[in-house]
């Protein structure tokens, strides 16, 4: 059984690694949490996006939720703010597709251009 | 929704759009009686009488991207499927309190789903407000309080991934112990 202890022992291995300036220089992953986008998968999606993130020690990096977007049929969507750049919007996602946008995008900078709404849109 | 964990999360997306800086969720599992209860309480903004009568309205929202809201209307069709009711109790500048109550074995009552990814998205997602959670059967019970969790993490966001996958973690072991929220 977990218990509060072993928390004290996360904090003490994390404070190092954690950066304390509340600066807004990091990459935000925005997740679209309304009713649309949680009947449509959002949930799994952002827990892949914390495992990814959590996995590779990404520093900088901040998972969030905003409310519809305002095309629901896209669902589950997520927007990526990366420093300096104009924000990235995929759609339809899923937690496969999380694990190529955290390396191509997140990690290497490269957009995945065939998950982007404008991909989605030429397609239709 | 394919599982009640959605419809909490749903659920609580109100609370967080009122406002709120501490939400309580609490579930009540009590198979003696087949009884399920389920109340999420919040301190937000609160609603009028003519708005909190408007909120299980498919029609109503206070959004601004669609016509419809949907989240509410949903989660009493599927109380009331199972013999069950919810009630809404808001006081403007206080908060508003949402009971559910339906039979627990009643064949049409979704599963309860994954309420670990529930509880730990919502906090993840909302550092700055507080939650309490907690979750009672006939065996046992479990609490979370991210007040306590933030007392003893002092300097690191909860927010922080690691803290997250510890909280997830937590209540999915906390939950088996208690054999809540079985599916």
């Amino acid at each position: 059984m977990k218990t509060l202890k072993e928390l004290e022992e996360i904090r003490q291995r994390t404070l190092e690694s954690v950066n304390l300036r509340k600066d807004r220089t990091g990459t935000r992953v925005v997740v679209g949490m309304a009713t649309c986008g949680i009947a449509a998968g959002a949930r799994p999606v952002l827990m892949a996006f914390v495992e990814e993130i959590r996995n590779r020690k990404l520093q900088h990096v901040t998972v969030t939720q905003t409310g519809c977007i305002g095309v629901c049929r896209l669902e589950p969507m997520v927007e990526v703010y990366l420093p300096g750049e104009e924000k990235v919007t995929y759609v339809k996602m899923t937690p496969e597709k999380v694990k190529r946008v955290v390396a191509e995008h997140l990690v290497n900078g490269q957009v995945v251009r065939e998950f982007t709404i404008g991909a989605e849109e030429k397609v239709e | 929704m394919q599982d009640l964990s959605l419809h909490l999360l749903d659920l609580a997306q109100n609370s967080i759009a009122a406002g709120a800086s501490l939400i309580r969720i609490s579930i009540d599992e009590d198979g003696q009686r087949d009884r399920l209860k389920i109340i999420i309480e919040d301190n937000g903004r609160g609603m009028d009488e003519v708005a909190a009568k408007r909120a299980t309205d498919p029609f109503y929202t206070t959004r601004t991207t669609r016509k419809v809201g949907l989240g509410l209307p949903l989660f009493i069709a599927t109380m009331e499927r199972c013999q069950g009711s919810v009630t809404i109790k808001s006081t403007v500048g206080k908060g508003t309190a949402l009971r559910a109550q339906c039979s627990l074995a009643h064949i049409d009552r979704p599963p309860f789903g994954r309420l670990d990814d529930t509880i730990s998205t919502l906090i993840l997602c909302n550092p700055e407000i507080d939650f309490e959670y907690h979750h009672k059967t006939d065996s046992g019970e479990f609490k979370l309080d991210t007040r306590e969790v933030r007392k003893t993490i002092g300097e690191i966001p909860i927010h922080h991934p690691e803290i997250i996958s510890w909280i997830q973690s937590y209540i999915g072991e906390g939950l088996n112990e208690i054999n809540g929220g079985v599916q």
